[in-house]
């Protein structure tokens, strides 16, 4: 069974909520639209304070080409247009909507009925790609980056094959697993969207080997599609890392930054995305909800809810049982690469795939020990890094030590300081360190692009 | 006795050789450094801090004694040292010295415990710059002190400390020399260099929250809601701006007059170093400060 070749770490898995079907949540009596729920330029709000909005009327369009717009996912009035907390733990520019009942755009065909690829023959590659970016579609993995963008290869490289990610290695998260389980057909025609989108026939979908249920399903509908294969991959983190799973599903290597995974020939899509394209796509729905695991060992009902976007995550919280009592720690995303939240009050966006609660035991970090040079960090770095090493350039700001020995290819997967017996923070400095090194690099090329002018 | 005679001359006559190749060698390649950039450096501070702008004291010694050579020591100030060592700089180079405002670290903040309550604990590496990367740090303002002091690690003279109280970065005057670190360290950038001012009598506005008014009382009672008081206070000398709902106060428009720091309904504003109020002075001070302003 394949698997990436370096690194890896085998977290717990904690999949506490694999068992639950995904079920609606309610509507919130206030939702929260943040113009930031992809990476790249913000979004721009079109509405103001009284405006009348319907589910699926756009709030805010796209600032650029590396851009999303944002949909409205409840209907009713535009209460203000404002800064907002969200998962970033800052404020930035959001849309306020006051819910009143329930009302959905014309254009959206809101019916069960499943359209296949043969009954919309006419599609063509740039209309799919067309209509993913009309309709925000961002990766849904967590990343939230544009998903049309990834679908326009620049010039000079050409896509071989998708590869669907499916792989859901962060712990306890299982909202891509119900996902699967529910509406395989579904993600399979927006596989072959995606295909179709992005010009090849060949497709891919990884899926780890501790969701069988989900391989045997994958594989029984695809039984009678010749160009998708479904790949059992064997469980290790960070696994559903886009290099990671590329290296593990077609066992090729991307290059180092700058280099994108197109330059490999692949374009890598979550299960989740697929599934938003082909609402978008076949159903003309706009990126207006998504399967959210809400969990943890103290909450009384781990579940996966289909929420709509702009819901607070107070309100999701207690559908699932309430907030327990001994909670040291609320996360957004999963466990490993998640990141702590300050406050209820943060709305849901595009890329929240899960709510975590540790309580204050599980939340508390160990006092760190001095390094004892046991290298374990080193095997467990997925991209060959030496993460000890990196720590201490970042600690003592060398810069030019962090960059020489690659930081910026570090995928922030947190296997170092997973695995760390001393619990030294490699990760907290590590971030430090590639951040403070791209904005160098970032300089060199400005000060660069200035002297050649 | 044949032996030991060759070898003494052999060996004189290798040192001999070599000596004539070091000494024609130091003299072709020889590096000719100014003499009056070591007598420059030796009255200079020695803490090599870079304050000055300069790689070191060295490199600042070097920059005077070009700059002496042009003719004008203006905008050579040594931070540590202050005027006093640039008088003897001078004096060292038959020049006059420019004369340089002294400066002092003012750290815009002043979110106390009490005013600014920390909602949530930071449990990572304690360092400002990696609590800023993660967002909101442990109070609600996001412009405000993170108290975790990169300041005091970068100040080379003990002069900057986090209060273990108040949890803001307090400025001990006495030692600022007005080098510069901390504001280039502090990732929030509230840290800035401002003239001493007369016996170090200054005003400051000691917060940096750019949010609309009603956020920013949520967040800190001792904010800057930028409802304007002040600059209106401020009309006659225009020393008051106001930008993106935060006062600012330009130290050269000035006149220490302290109004504005009455006028303020947040506590914002803040008078350095001025003798302590009497219940009757405080008019009598006001009206002569005002006149002398006038002529």
């Amino acid at each position: 069974m394949n698997t990436f070749k370096i690194g890896g770490v085998h977290p717990a898995e904690n999949k506490l909520s694999a068992g639950s079907p995904i079920r609606e949540a309610n509507l919130p009596k206030q939702a929260v639209f943040s113009m930031f729920q992809h990476i790249g330029a913000p979004a721009k709000p079109v509405v103001k304070k009284g405006d009348i909005v319907k589910v699926g009327t756009l709030l805010g369009e796209p600032g650029g080409f590396v851009s999303a717009p944002v949909y409205s996912s409840v209907s009713g009035k535009v209460s203000k247009v404002d800064v907002a907390l969200d998962a970033s733990d800052t404020r930035r520019m959001a849309v306020y909507v006051d819910v009143e009942g329930d009302e959905w755009e014309d254009t959206i065909d809101r019916s069960a009925t499943l359209v296949r690829m043969d009954d919309r023959k006419d599609l063509d590659g740039k209309t799919i790609i067309e209509k993913i970016k009309q309709a925000g579609i961002v990766g849904m993995g967590g990343a939230t980056f544009p998903c049309h963008v990834k679908l326009c290869p620049p010039p000079g490289s050409k896509a071989e094959c998708v590869i669907i990610n499916a792989v859901e290695c962060e712990p306890y998260l299982t909202a891509d697993h119900r996902l699967m389980l529910e509406h395989a057909d579904e993600i399979l025609v927006g596989v072959q969207l995606l295909m179709r989108a992005a010009g090849v026939d060949k497709g891919y979908i990884g899926i780890e080997n501790n969701k069988p249920d989900a391989i045997a399903l994958m594989k029984e509908k695809t039984a009678s599609m010749a160009n998708i294969q479904v790949v059992p991959l064997k469980v290790k983190y960070p696994q559903g890392g886009e290099k990671q799973l590329i290296d593990a599903v077609i066992g090729r290597q991307v290059p180092a930054p700058p280099a994108l995974p197109i330059s490999v020939g692949a374009v890598v899509q979550n299960v989740g995305t697929a599934y938003a394209v082909y609402q978008a796509v076949m159903k003309n729905k706009p990126l207006i909800d998504r399967v959210i695991t809400v969990t943890g060992k103290s909450v009384q009902n781990p579940s996966n809810l289909l929420a709509r976007l702009g819901t607070p995550f107070q309100q999701l919280i207690e559908e699932c049982g309430g907030l327990p009592e001994d909670t040291g720690k609320i996360i957004g995303g999963g466990p490993m690469m998640g990141k702590a939240l300050i406050s209820l009050e943060v709305p849901m966006t595009k890329g929240s795939s899960g709510l975590l609660v540790m309580t204050e035991k599980e939340a508390r970090r160990v006092k760190p020990d001095p390094c004892i040079r046991c290298a374990k960090c080193v095997n467990a770095c997925p991209m060959g890094l030496e993460p000890y090493l990196l720590s201490v350039a970042s600690g003592q700001h060398q810069w030019d030590v962090a960059e020489e020995n690659d930081i910026v290819s570090c995928i922030e997967c947190g296997s170092c300081a997973f695995t760390c017996p001393s619990h030294r923070p490699l990760l907290d400095l590590i971030r430090l360190g590639k951040t403070t090194v791209m904005g160098i690099i970032r300089g060199r090329a400005a000060a660069n692009s200035q002297s050649k002018k | 006795m044949n032996t030991i005679l060759i070898a003494v001359i052999v060996l004189g006559v290798i040192g001999l050789a070599s000596a004539l190749i070091l000494f024609f060698a130091s003299h072709k390649f020889a590096v000719h450094e100014d003499p009056r950039i070591a007598q420059v450096a030796e009255v200079l501070p020695q803490a090599n801090c870079g304050g000055c702008g300069y790689p070191g004291c060295g490199g600042f010694a070097a920059a005077c004694v070009n700059a002496a050579d042009e003719g004008s020591l203006d905008g050579k100030l040594c931070p540590v040292g202050g005027q006093a060592v640039m008088e003897q700089v001078a004096s060292v180079l038959g020049m006059q010295a420019s004369s340089a405002a002294p400066k002092v670290a003012v750290v815009h903040c002043s979110g106390t415990c009490d005013a600014r309550p920390h909602g949530v604990e930071f449990d990572g590496v304690h360092s400002c710059r990696i609590q800023n990367m993660t967002g909101m740090g442990e109070t609600q303002c996001l412009y405000g002190c993170l108290g975790e002091g990169d300041c005091e690690h970068a100040c080379l003279f003990g002069a900057i400390k986090v209060d273990p109280v108040t949890r803001i970065a307090q400025v001990d005057e006495s030692k600022c020399t007005g080098c510069g670190v901390c504001a280039k360290t502090c990732p929030r950038g509230i840290i800035e260099l401002r003239p001493l001012g007369p016996k170090g009598r200054r005003m400051a506005v000691l917060c940096n929250n750019k949010d609309k008014g009603a956020l920013a009382v949520k967040e800190c009672k001792n904010s800057c809601i930028g409802c304007g008081k002040c600059v209106k206070t401020c009309e006659k000398f225009e020393a008051i701006t106001l930008d993106a709902n935060l006062a600012r106060i330009d130290p050269d428009k000035c006149r220490l007059c302290r109004k504005c720091e009455e006028a303020c309904p947040r506590g914002a504003i803040h008078a350095f170093n001025f003798p302590p109020k009497k219940p009757s002075v405080p008019e009598g001070e006001k009206t002569t400060t005002e006149t002398s302003n006038q002529e």
